[in-house]
């Protein structure tokens, strides 16, 4: 399976990604600058973090226009992989690929540091190297990850396991305490109806060496290469 | 030429820290205010249509881009 990674003006996150693949998970990996739209070849697509467009107007608001973003929405229909990491998962749900949307955090700072995630579903292609339940080591880097959707829209997310990554604290305990920017029941991560998008705040590419302080968010990435190499219904 | 003005505002119930901060500072000023909400102000210069075509458009501008309907509100004028 071939691994791509967009890049859009003020994409920062981009370079991790690719070396994450490339060179630790060793598969092919290719740069997808913005303006294209063809997306055929690959399996798995990574949105991945930085400050797309200035996050003018609202974060990932004008992203969600970018031209490769039509190619995004049918490469996820055809049932592609879309990983949406930090600014990644703005933009895909401000194109309504996940329901939701975030604001910005509750102590209005940006917040940059190591958080701890439970893996509350790992029936999706993101996660089957999991175990559920497991907290995985993983850094945050925002300024609007307090993730927000109507009680409708939560509840439903709720009961079809669509959350897939809550913050909690060392001990795997989902509370206020463990919550660091304001995010609707501890939300740090979810998927779509199908399984096959999945958008996270926490950064898997800027841990997937043990000489970065962490190799947890690797199990990520190895998750989607199992699902490429032996699919399963989500 | 006819100016569309904009404002986006969070809808009711979202939590706005960046308004409990203003409330905040301007109670630190003395100041007795019960409560702050944060919004966008846009003016948006138009060409030369008739009003309803452009009600329209502004209303087209607001649902694609300008307001996220999941967290916002919009509402706007188009003077003259």
């Amino acid at each position: 399976m071939i691994f791509g990674v967009a890049v859009l003006p003020g994409s920062n996150c981009d370079h991790d990604c690719y070396r994450v693949v490339k060179d630790v998970l060793e598969e092919p990996v290719e740069l997808v600058w913005h303006g294209d739209s063809d997306l055929k070849e690959f399996g798995a697509l990574i949105l991945p973090g930085g400050f797309s467009y200035g996050d003018y107007l609202r974060v990932g608001a004008i992203a969600r226009f970018s031209p490769i973003m039509e190619a995004v929405k049918r490469f996820a229909a055809d049932g592609g992989l879309v990983l949406g990491i930090c600014n990644g998962f703005q933009i895909l749900l401000e194109l309504g690929l996940l329901p939701g949307a975030m604001l910005r955090n509750r102590s209005l700072k940006f917040i940059c540091e190591y958080v701890t995630i439970r893996v509350e579903n790992n029936q999706t292609p993101f996660t089957n190297q999991c175990v559920e339940g497991e907290t995985l080591r993983i850094p945050i880097a925002h300024n609007d990850g307090a993730y927000f959707a109507d009680p409708a829209t939560l509840e439903e997310v709720a009961t079809n396991r669509r959350v897939v990554f809550r913050y909690c604290d060392e001990d795997g305990r989902v509370g206020e305490e463990a919550n660091p920017n304001g995010a609707m029941d501890n939300i740090a991560g979810i998927v779509n109806d199908r399984g096959n998008v999945l958008g996270m705040m926490p950064h898997p590419e800027r841990c997937a060496e043990e000489l970065m302080g962490s190799a947890d968010g690797l199990k990520i990435f190895r998750s989607m290469l199992a699902y490429a190499v032996a699919p399963t219904s989500p | 030429m006819p100016i569309a003005k904009v404002t986006v505002t969070l809808k009711k119930g979202v939590l706005d820290p960046q308004g409990q901060t203003v409330r905040n500072a301007l109670e630190a000023l003395g100041y007795d205010v019960r409560d702050v909400r944060m919004g966008k102000y846009l003016e948006l210069t138009l060409p030369d249509v008739p009003h309803d075509e452009l009600e329209g458009h502004v209303a087209q501008m607001c649902e694609k881009l300008l307001a996220n309907p999941v967290i916002e509100d919009y509402r706007f004028t188009i003077e003259p």
